[in-house]
Formats: C-alpha cells, structure tokens, sequence
C-alpha cells in the first residue's frame, strides 16, 4: 500500500492477511470492475499519445504493481509494442514524520532503463493527498530527465495536499478523511477495492 | 561518671565464645560489664530489642587518602564512613601523597587522626622508600612512630631479592608485611580477570595466575625469613589452598578477602561499569566459592575492605583507563550477612572474621566484649533492608561495586571508647 | 533498535531487518544518482579516535548518500589531547544536536559509555578488541549474495582472534544466524574461554577449514608479531596464511572475506585475495549498503 496514511511500516492488506479484513469494509471495485477500469486507463494513456516508443510505465511500490501490470498489458496489447515496466519504491523519498522507532523497509526500486526523453506514466492504487506522487517524482527527478510524467491511478478519493493531479484515472471514490481506501487480493486471488 | 546499659541485646563475643541475650555495661569509655544479668545500677539505658552487640569492626585495609589526595576522602570522611559501615577501628595504606615512607607522614596522620578522626585510626607505613621497590623503608623509625605494619599496597615489590630483606628486617621489627600479591608482567595490559567475560568484552584480562606466582613467592620467602606474612585482598582458589598448605607447615602467613571479592565475580564486568574495576579483579564463581570457603575454615583470616575511594570524575571514562579500586567500609557488614545467610559463617564466625581476627592479627587491640575492654562496639540489625545509593553514602566517593542494589544489615550504632560515632534511628536519619 | 552497540546484543529479527534494508540501499549505490533525500537536515558525525580512514570514508559516504550531513572528528584536532575527558565530549557534541554518533575507540567499551551519557543514537564503528558490528552485518551480507542463507553453513575464521573485533562480532552474527562458527589461532592468539561464545577453537588451518563454506581471513598486525605471540611473519604465513594449498583444505566452493587492510603475502596470500572466491572487494561495497541501512534505522525516531 503506498498511501504514506497507512501506519507502521508498508506491509499491505493483502500482506496482513485476507480473513482479518474480510469482516470489514465496502467493496467499491471489484476485479470485473478493475479489469474495465484498467482497461479504459489503457485506452486513455494511447488516446493522449499514440506514439508509444518512448513511453514507459513506473509502478509505485507496492500497492500500484498489479495496477501497473494490468495497465501496462493492456497497452502492449491494444499497440502491439513490449512497454518497458518499473517498479520505484519511493520509501526513502517521503516527507511524512515517521512513528517514533519504526522506520518502514524500504524495498528493492527496479528501473532497468534510461527515463531520459521519455514519457513516464507513474501508476498508483489509490491516490489521496498526493504525497506519494510528489516523492515518486522526486525519485524519478533523480534518475535521469523525462520529457514528461503523467499520472495514472485506479482510485482517487479525493482530499489533496499539493498541487498534484491525476491525468488517468480508474474511478473517483468520495471518501471521509478517516476512511481507508485499500487495494487488496482476496482468498480466491482476485483483487478488489474496499472502503474501510 | 555515667554508666550505659545496653540491654536485650543479643551478645557475640567470639573471643570467649559467647552468643546469648543479654546486657552490656560501659562506663568511662570501657566496658565494666556483661552478661545476662549484669550486676550494677546504670545510670541511661539503651533497649537494644534482640539486635546483635559486638565488638566494633577492625578494617586491615583502607585507603584513608590524606595527605594528599583528600579530593577522593580524608581522615574525617573515610572515618565517618568506617564508623557507618560499624567499624571502630581502621588501618590506612602508604600510598598517600606523599607516600608514608617517614615518621613526619606517620605522625601527620596519627595527629590528624586525633583531630578528626570518627574512630581509632592505625597507620600501616611503606615497605620501601617511596614504594619504588627497591630500597626499604626506615622501619624502626615508622614503627617507633605508630605503624603497625609495613606495606607497598598501591603498588607491587617485583624483586624477590628485595621482599626477602624487606620480611627479613621486619621480622627483627615485629611488624607483619602486607603483600599486595600481583606479578605486573603476567597481569600485562590486564584490567579484568582473564576468562570468557574478559573475553566477549574484549577487555584485556589478568589470568588468577598473576596473583598465585606471588603468593607462592611470598610463601616462600615468609618460609625462608620467618617474617610474618600477610596476604592482602585473596582473590583466586589456588592462592587460598596455597595459603592453607602453608599455614599447615607452620609459615607465619595470614590473609584478608575484600566483601567484593567474596560477593561478586567477573560476570559483573558486562557493561563497562568503573565501579567493578579493582585490582585485583573480580573472579569465577568458582574462586569465589574457594574464597567463601576459605574464610570460613579460617585459611582466610579476616574481611577486609581495601576501601579505595575515587572521584566520580576519575572513574567516569574509558574502562581501561579508570583507576582500579571502590570503596566498601559501609557495606561491608551487609556483605558479611549475606554469607551468614547463606550459612557459609555462624554470625559468631562473621563477628570473629570482621572484628576479633583481625584485631589479634597485627595486635592493634580491640575485638573483644571484656570487662576493662575499650568500649568499642557495633549494634547490628542484621534484617535492616537498604538500598545503595550515591546519596546514602557517608564517604566523600562513592565508587561502591554495589551501586544501586538492595542489601539487607547493617549498624544502627557504633561506639568508639563509649561514645556513639554513628547512629542510624528508624526512619533512615543519622 | 536504539543503539548499535554490538550483534551480542541484537536479535536475529533485527540482524535480518537490517540485511533486508540494505537490499535497497544497495540499489541506490547502482543508480547514477547515488543519493535519496531520506536524512536530509539530519547530522552524523564521525567520532574516530581511532584512526581509520576506511570505515570512516564508508560511514561518509553512507551518510550523504542518504543527504545527512556527515562531519568527522578525529584525535589529533579533538579536544581529547588537551584533555577534555570523553564523556563531556560526548555531551558537547549531543548538545550541538548530532542526530547520530558513529564512534570508534582503540579501547572497549566508549561506544557504551557515550550511549548512556547522551540522547542520541550511537553507533559502534569498532571499539577496542570488543566488537565491530557493521562489519559484522556486512560480512552476513556480503555472504547471503553467495550463499543465501547462513543455516547449517560452516565458518572459520582465522587470525588473531584474542585482538579482533571483527571475529568477535562475527562469531556473534553468524552463529545467531544459524552457522556453525570454528576460529583458528596459534595458543597465544586464541582468548580464553572463546567455547563460550559458541564456537569450536582450532589451533591448525588442518583442523579448521575441511568442510568450510566460508573462510574469514583477519589481519594481523605486525607489531603483535615481532616476538611477542608470534615468532616471525614467516613462521605465521607458513602455519596459518592462507594460501592455494590450504584454501583446498575447506570446500571446493568456499568464498573467502577479508575485513582489510590484506597483507599480502602474510595472512593471504597475493593471488588468493584476487581470485574467483574471494569477496573483498563486494565486503567494501556492501559496507556502504549495510551502513546507509543502519543510519537509516536508526534514525526513526522524530527528535
């Protein structure tokens, strides 16, 4: 999960276990609906620039890896092309104050290409504040020089604290503040989005 | 004349062999009286509600500071922690600045020690002239002046050549030598015993062995020279069953056991504390059960504390380069409890290691609870529980190896020649 | 985890959390840019009053690559030589609100000392003959990337074992870790009561090495030699060097580390520190790895 909300470290939902949260939580999307969802993020990235040669897709680690792979299939199947795929853990780039004692780990960031002159679409689960996407930025900033980023997420819920926006998006979902908005893997393997 | 009694006391005399309820007399500064039914009219009467009455404690081993180094104790200090801890009675080392080695030190001291001293005060003078080792130290004339023993404490007499004329001109003296038993090449760069703590600390450590060659050596040359021997702070098994086969073979040789060595061992190293640092170092278990075992068989003739204060500021560095040494006068007594507990002494045993022994071993008076005896005399709540704490303490250092602990015992009163030195009421005030 | 003070006092759950960090850290070494933002405004200083400066580049280059500030201080610019003692030192320098303290002493036991006298983490960078736990942590490291994991594994180490922090933090690290631990010495190098750390002390590259996945080569330092523990440099090489005859004691596979600086031709011989087992040269990378992922750990309070 990579809303920086969530406490104590990025063990995920589907981490902790599904039966725990089986008892709790509305489902929003449900795997048909992310299949549609993902599938129009798709259509939409090809529809703003059909040129796909320099494109390449960043999943935020965690939550946006399925995302980003769902996505990232779609589009080489709808242009034909292999669309290189990242995975960028942006732990070490928040900007939130961490609970005394507990650092979160860090995992591996696999970017096994240039982003130099290429259109990055970063891939996220569920935007919120936008912090997330501002540190993922950030590291990206720091790898090379884009041409330009764009942001796809499955879920945004609203409450913004930067200037960040979305430029693909799944679903809108109002939510509360105190809500939670997890992407989570049932016992059955499929994924769906709940509200907590 | 006033006459105090001191009644419901449980009386332990290990000179006579007496341990019964009963009530004691002093009058002038003497003991006129004892018994369970003491004859007499007193004139004040102190209810001593069954806690133990027995003669006051003689320390061997302290380390008064003055002149010199009064920064860490002096004469006033180190003796009102000695009449704390229930002593009446505490012999003080050479290595003073400057060092004992000439009657105007020892005069000093002894004057200064009827100035402020808290309880009787004994001087022990240096062995050799600055204790360097090498040449020794006007004897006659230190002991003309009031030293009772001779000793290099503080540092080590590595000649042989050397300790043999020094127990040699003793012996023609009458005074005992105090070996500090510690061969200073074996011991190396060591802080620490040598063993599995030393070990994971990474702190370079002493093998026991240190110890034993020179108690041997010393054995040896006390043998050849007919001197009186006397082993200072005994920390290792083979030097107590070292000690024993001499002592059977007619070697004029006594020994001391610090509470430290008799309580703790080597295990307390873990974690740096300064305060567990002493020379020598704390052991195994095992030699602290040789230790236990030879003081209650007598091989080990009496505790003494080598009280060896340090400021705070001197002991609050690096572990290898603090100075050896803690103090132990005021809990000394807590220790010695701790061993009747654990039945290794008879409380008239612990009395007789703490008082009576030492007292007979360099013949300083004192020890016993006789009528025309000086009325010196520790009362002695063996039950009383205390926590060790820098506050507590009477001494103007407070390096104690027992910082912090819960300890159970120790004096409500000390009179030295009848007058009270020290007096802890109920609730914890003096 | 508030303190790194040595592995006898970690857990194998931290020992792991800390090689699992490092993975990531290890990552950012590979990047062009080398840096992320995580300590930014945060400051470590180097307290080396030993002389090194390996670890101490090391533990630089950690810092800043996280975006601390890092700030060395050493014995002959301290304050220590005009006598200033080290524990108002230590409070001098929290007083100027360091965020972390990396500490190394030729004796044991001042990483303690100052982690009980101030408010911030500290950090043991090798303390005296007593322990040195990143070196430790990136000898596990380093050793996962060949081996994976450490259970059932056999190591020897060989050297003086009396004089080395590396072989005690060592021993601690990779027994905790499941391996079973020999170190081999001649009798004037090997502590005593070393079978109390867990280990199995061997006194012959013979009885040491058959059946070793791993050998840890130590150095030895010269001035020990001269006479003292040992007769001659020659002698040593000859019985406990390690060399291509005695490498083909352990097992075909064995790796090899070094804690550095080799002495070529004295504890390992020229060729075998340069050959296919040998993992030196990864133990220094990783080093920087494995020291990002402990300032960063410890590091998570707020201040």
């Amino acid at each position: 999960m990579s809303n920086p909300e969530t406490p104590a470290g990025s063990q995920t939902a589907a981490e902790r276990g599904p039966e725990r949260e089986l008892a709790k939580g509305r489902v929003v999307l449900d795997a048909a609906g992310i299949q549609r969802a993902t599938t129009r993020i798709a259509h939409e990235i090809l529809e703003s620039q059909p040129d796909v040669s320099e494109l390449v897709v960043v999943a935020i680690v965690r939550g946006g890896e399925p995302v980003a792979k769902l996505v990232t299939a779609r589009l080489e199947q709808l242009s034909t092309r292999t669309i290189p795929l990242g995975a960028l853990d942006i732990t070490l780039y928040r900007d939130d104050v961490v609970a005394r004692g507990v650092r979160p780990m860090p995992r591996p960031t696999r970017m096994p290409f240039s982003v130099d002159g290429k259109r990055v679409v970063l891939v996220d689960d569920v935007m919120f504040t936008g912090r997330t996407i501002r540190a993922a930025m950030d590291a990206v900033l720091d790898f090379g020089r884009p041409a330009s980023i764009q942001v796809a997420t499955l879920v945004d819920r609203g409450h913004r604290e930067l200037p960040i926006k979305v430029d693909f998006v799944g679903k809108n979902i109002p939510t509360a503040r105190a809500e939670q908005v997890v992407l989570r893997k049932r016992a059955d393997g499929e994924l769906e989005v709940v509200v907590v | 004349m006033s006459r105090l009694r001191i009644t419901g006391a449980r009386l332990l005399d290990p000179a006579s062999g007496r341990d019964e309820l009963g009530s004691l007399d002093v009058e002038d500064g003497r003991i006129v009286a004892l018994g369970r039914e003491p004859a007499g009219v007193p004139d004040e009467v102190f209810e001593a509600n069954g806690l133990w009455l027995a003669p006051g404690f003689v320390d061997l081993h302290t380390h008064l500071r003055e002149p010199g180094q009064e920064y860490k104790e002096d004469i006033e200090t180190g003796t009102r922690s000695a009449a704390a801890g229930g002593y009446t009675l505490v012999c003080c080392m050479a290595n003073t600045d400057p060092v004992n080695d000439s009657p105007a030190v020892t005069e000093y001291i002894q004057r200064r020690a009827r100035e402020s001293g808290n309880v009787r005060v004994r001087v022990i003078a240096a062995a050799t002239q600055g204790l360097r080792g090498e040449i020794m130290s006007e004897m006659a004339g230190l002991a003309a002046a009031g030293a009772v023993a001779f000793s290099d404490d503080g540092s080590v007499i590595m000649d042989a050549a050397v300790m043999r004329r020094v127990l040699e001109y003793a012996r023609g003296i009458g005074r005992p030598v105090i070996a500090h038993c510690e061969d200073l090449n074996l011991r190396g760069a060591g802080v620490v015993h040598e063993g599995s703590h030393a070990t994971c600390c990474g702190l370079p450590g002493s093998p026991g062995e240190a110890e034993t060659v020179m108690v041997a050596r010393d054995l040896e040359l006390a043998r050849l020279t007919g001197a009186h021997l006397h082993v200072a702070h005994v920390s290792a098994a083979r030097s107590v069953e070292l000690i024993r086969e001499a002592k059977t073979a007619g070697v004029r040789v006594t020994a001391e056991v610090t509470p430290h060595h008799l309580f703790l061992t080597d295990e307390e190293i873990r974690g740096y504390d300064t305060n567990k640092k002493m020379a020598p170092p704390l052991r195994t278990a095992r030699d602290r059960e040789a230790l236990r075992q030879g003081l209650a068989d007598g091989t080990l003739d009496c505790i003494a504390t080598d009280h060896a204060p340090h400021a705070h500021y001197e002991k609050d560095v690096e572990f290898v380069a603090a100075p050896f040494g803690v103090v132990g006068l005021e809990t000394s007594l807590s220790i010695g409890l701790e061993l009747v507990r654990e039945d290794v002494l008879s409380p008239l045993a612990l009395i007789d290691r703490m008082s009576t022994r030492p007292a007979r071993v360099f013949g300083v008076g004192g020890g016993t609870l006789e009528p025309g005896a000086p009325a010196d005399l520790v009362l002695v709540d063996p039950e009383r529980s205390y926590k060790v704490e820098v506050s507590g303490l009477e001494s103007r250092s407070k390096n104690s190896a027992f910082l912090g602990r819960e300890l159970s015992g120790r004096a409500l009163r000390t009179w030295v020649g009848g007058r009270i030195a020290f007096a802890l009421d109920e609730e914890g005030s003096r | 985890m508030r303190h790194l003070l040595g592995i006898e006092e970690m857990s194998r759950d931290e020992i792991e959390r800390v090689l699992e960090t490092s993975e990531a850290m290890l990552e950012i070494s590979q990047r062009e840019i080398k840096r992320v933002p995580t300590l930014r405004g945060r400051t470590v200083i180097n307290v080396f009053l030993e002389s090194s400066t390996r670890t101490r580049v090391s533990f630089e280059i950690a810092a800043k690559r996280l975006s601390a500030d890092a700030i060395n201080v050493t014995r002959s610019g301290s304050s220590l030589s005009k006598a200033e003692t080290l524990a108002d030192m230590a409070r001098n320098l929290a007083a100027m609100s360091a965020d972390v303290l990396v500490v190394r002493d030729s004796v044991a036991g001042v990483p303690h000392m100052l982690a009980e006298r101030v408010r911030v983490p500290v950090v043991n960078a090798g303390d005296g003959c007593h322990e040195h736990p990143t070196q430790a942590l990136l000898d596990a490291f380093t050793l996962r990337q060949s081996l994976g994991s450490l259970e059932g594994r056999v190591v020897a180490i060989v050297g003086d074992i009396s004089h080395s922090r590396v072989a005690r933090s060592d021993i601690h690290c990779f027994t905790k870790l499941g391996a079973e631990v020999r170190v081999a010495a001649p009798p004037t190098m090997m502590p005593a009561g070393i079978e109390g750390m867990g280990v199995k002390p061997c006194y012959s590259m013979a009885e040491a090495l058959p059946g070793a996945d791993v050998i840890v080569m130590l150095r030895i330092q010269q001035e020990r030699l001269a006479g003292a523990l040992f007769p001659s440099v020659r002698e040593y090489a000859g019985t406990f060097g390690l060399n291509a005859r005695t490498l083909a004691l352990a097992k075909p596979e064995a790796i090899v580390l070094h804690p550095g600086p080799i002495n070529r031709g004295v504890e390992i011989a020229s060729d075998i520190a340069d050959a296919e087992p040998s993992r030196i040269l990864d133990q220094v990378t990783n080093g920087v790895a494995v020291r990002m992922a402990v300032l960063y750990l410890l590091t998570g309070g707020g201040r």
